[in-house]
């Protein structure tokens, strides 16, 4: 009798589940907002979200731990989630160093895929906060027509650019820095008809693409749940008592909130892994975004707060593991004497 | 499914049972040798009664229990003894065999009763009884059954669970012993309770079985303090402590017995063989085994004599597919991969499973990405992810004492929802064997 028998450990069937797809979904979730980000910004958009996927790629390429580790997918993530947090007019050249640092300095030094500590996206961009405050802080002005590039794209590198329209806030930063502070309505956030980075201006869309991530499993759903429940009510509670002027559902939909909470904070890398351990990690980051947006000298909070709660994750994993089936849950070493 | 009783966490493989869960199960031919390992049981292998040249009947004891933690051999076909001999095991360890060559002239009939009706023995010479018939724990476990009807004295048990949840995925030899032999059940359960000097029963089966369900209750003796417990389909809802967390919402504590608690459970068709082999005289010799998987021709449910070779059993089952890629002893989750044509069906083979290439594809191993579902999947809530970590570093005394090791019963959950491939429950298994080595310190 001739066959092809191997011989394996058990078991000997798998959940169809794989990295590559939860990967590889993550991306196709993205596909709405980014057009989405197209429609309201026009080329512009597209020219960073490509120049920042490069940087992520080919610094992916060329000091990641395996050749084919550009096919897992998660370099492309860092690349989309990166280019969305920039606003439109920022120069290329900038957007794909932000690629390259948030790689090679978030993820690729650490051990490459699972070894990370921070976002590796939030640390290109903060990265990019640093070095460049001027430019990742120009929103340009609507330009009269959808197709004519916004801002100044096309900086030449270690050049300042040149800002020649005229720009406008955001709808967190109106509220704060304006000489005459406007709340913008809860409908248009949603929607997405306000200025802004690329990802931030459709609520609505990446609320629909994290749904989607959450029916599929492929995203923990405490997490962003959790930090919306923390940001209602730390929000409401200092509104209730005038000690801030931002509503909790504006709080809930402007800036980078729905980016952050579906994509940046749910990255399972940099994420805790008990759902105990997530709604301590969204409490945290809520609580960090509304005391940010009210106190910090940024209008927006997100992601220092990401950033600051993914250093905590190895604590709330270390304080939330799971009680041990047939104990009272203390190390059986304890419970024995 | 939901309002089901059940356990924690778990996942849900693809059940495929329906290859096999509607064909009765058949006869199968005496092969012309069978291999009779002397360990099929947990415990002390057993001790041989026959030397090389001997004639035995069909049911005649070839190698007896050696202490009380082991189980009795019985020849399965009438024939001569060829040798005594190391022989490959399903475990994957050269063990000592006894070959009997088949007499081919021997009508196979049933002889005189080797084993008394149970109504004449007394209840506390039941276990002595069921230990002389070599019966152990068919679920897979192999654990002699004698043992765990003599549990100790202060632990006593008040419930005897009998577990018919057939977790496993594409099993369905207890599904055909429930409909076929559901008076066998019964009776066995009887005997049981009788050894036990206890009343009451309750019968687990995962939902997905209802004819099996309605049997049970149709047929179900109006005498008898039996309950028949519908339960969520899940795996691995047929491990014990998982039954017992369903039916009796308790938690066997870490490192103890159910008996701790006051519970015993027994695999329905080591019960049915229970009141078999009372009824018919003759000790553990067959049973019956799921034959299935798309890398064979026949699927089915057969009753075959212990020790016919696997290589017997596919011919008979009409060959392999030309994509057959594993042939494995039990289910897919916790069964043993074959590579040796020539091991033998033992008591414990509840199911032979031959996985074409599709149904057992393998992808790459990836870096863990901490995603968290090994921690969602394990039905002990042990944290796999760290486990791991430690297994693969050779950290073996932070594994047990920091990481628990010890509470896992390798059910291959984690393995089974892990995204990023990694073989988990196949480093804990190495680990475990890994730490029985090492020196005592």
């Amino acid at each position: 009798m001739k066959t092809n028998i191997k011989i394996t450990a058990s078991p000997h069937v798998r959940s169809a589940d794989s990295t590559i797809r939860i990967m590889w979904s993550v991306v196709i979730s993205l596909v709405p907002v980014i057009a989405a980000s197209i429609y309201f910004f026009g080329p512009s958009a597209l020219l960073v979200i490509v120049a920042s996927v490069a940087g992520c790629l080919v610094t992916e390429r060329l000091f990641g731990s395996t050749p084919g580790s550009l096919a897992d997918g998660s370099a492309m993530i860092t690349g989309l989630l990166l280019g969305l947090t920039l606003p439109p007019g920022f120069p290329l050249w900038m957007a794909f160093l932000g690629g390259f640092f948030g790689m090679a300095f978030g993820k690729i030094i650490f051990g490459g895929l699972g070894q990370n500590i921070f976002n590796p996206a939030l640390v290109g961009r903060a990265f990019l906060q640093a070095a460049f405050p001027v430019a990742i802080t120009t929103w340009p002005a609507k330009s009269t027509h959808w197709w004519s590039l916004q801002g100044d794209n096309f900086a030449l590198p270690f050049m300042s650019p040149v800002v020649d329209t005229v720009s406008a806030a955001t709808p967190l930063g109106n509220l704060k820095f304006g000489d005459d502070p406007v709340i913008t309505p809860v409908l248009d956030l949603f929607l997405g008809t306000t200025g802004g980075s690329l990802g931030e201006t459709s609520a609505l869309l990446i609320l629909l693409g994290g749904l989607y991530l959450a029916y599929r499993g492929h995203l923990n759903w405490h997490i962003p749940l959790s930090i919306f429940v923390s940001t209602f009510v730390v929000s409401g509670l200092f509104f209730a008592l005038n000690i801030s002027d931002f509503p909790p559902l504006f709080m809930l939909f402007s800036g980078g909130m729905m980016l952050g909470a579906f994509y940046m904070a749910t990255d399972m890398v940099t994420s805790p892994m008990t759902n105990k351990g997530c709604w301590l990690f969204g409490f945290g980051i809520g609580f960090l975004v509304v005391v940010i947006r009210i106190w910090g000298g940024l209008p927006e909070g997100v992601m220092y707060a990401i950033l600051l709660m993914n250093a905590l994750v190895p604590f709330i994993n270390r304080a939330t593991q799971p009680r041990l089936f047939g104990t009272s849950g203390k190390k059986k070493k304890e419970a024995e004497s | 499914m939901k309002g089901l009783l059940s356990f924690k966490h778990g996942v849900h493989p693809p059940e495929n049972k329906d290859i096999t869960s509607g064909i009765a199960s058949k006869r199968f031919p005496f092969p012309r040798e069978v291999i009779l390992p002397l360990s099929q049981h947990i415990g002390t292998p057993a001790k041989a009664l026959v030397k090389p040249g001997d004639r035995v009947e069909r049911g005649d004891v070839i190698a007896q229990a050696a202490g009380f933690i082991s189980s009795a051999v019985h020849a399965t076909a009438a024939g001569t003894v060829k040798s005594i001999e190391l022989w490959p095991h399903p475990n994957g360890n050269m063990v000592q065999s006894i070959r009997i060559d088949v007499d081919p002239t021997s009508s196979q009939m049933r002889r005189n009763r080797i084993v008394p009706r149970w109504q004449d023995v007394k209840d506390e010479d039941l276990s002595k009884e069921i230990a002389k018939a070599g019966i152990v724990g068919l679920g897979g476990a192999a654990f002699p059954s004698h043992v765990k009807l003599n549990p100790p004295k202060d632990q006593p048990v008040e419930l005897l669970l009998v577990n018919g949840c057939e977790c496993e995925p594409y099993l369905t030899s207890d599904h055909r012993v429930m409909l076929e032999q559901p008076e066998k059940v019964y009776t066995g359960i009887r005997i049981a309770l009788k050894a036990l000097g206890i009343t009451r029963a309750v019968i687990g089966i995962e939902a997905n079985k209802p004819d099996a369900i309605e049997m049970m209750r149709k047929i179900k003796p109006d005498d008898m303090d039996v309950t028949i417990e519908p339960l969520q389909v899940k795996y691995p809802q047929g491990a014990e402590k998982m039954l017992i967390k369903a039916v009796m919402d308790r938690e066997v504590p870490s490192g103890a017995l159910p008996s701790a608690i006051g519970a015993m459970v027994q695999n329905v068709a080591t019960t049915a063989n229970i009141a078999a082999v009372f009824d018919s005289g003759h000790p553990l010799i067959e049973r019956i085994i799921t034959v299935t998987g798309r890398g064979i021709r026949k699927p089915g449910n057969w009753k075959i004599p212990f020790g016919t070779k696997l290589r017997d059993v596919i011919e008979h089952c009409g060959g392999l597919t030309e994509d057959a890629a594993e042939i494995v002893f039990g289910g897919p989750m916790m069964g043993l991969g074959q590579a040796n044509l020539d091991v033998p069906v033992l008591k414990a083979t509840g199911g032979i499973l031959i996985l074409s290439k599709d149904e057992c594809k393998r992808q790459d191993i990836m870096p863990c990405i901490r995603c968290g579902k090994c921690l969602e999947a394990c039905p002990v809530f042990l944290n796999p992810q760290l486990m791991g970590a430690l297994a693969k570093a050779e950290r073996y005394e932070e594994l047990v004492d920091d990481a628990n090791l010890n509470d896992c019963m390798l059910c291959g959950s984690c393995s089974f929802v892990c995204p990023s491939n990694i073989p988990l429950s196949q480093w804990f298994a190495m680990s475990k064997t890994q730490i029985r080595r090492l020196p005592e310190s």
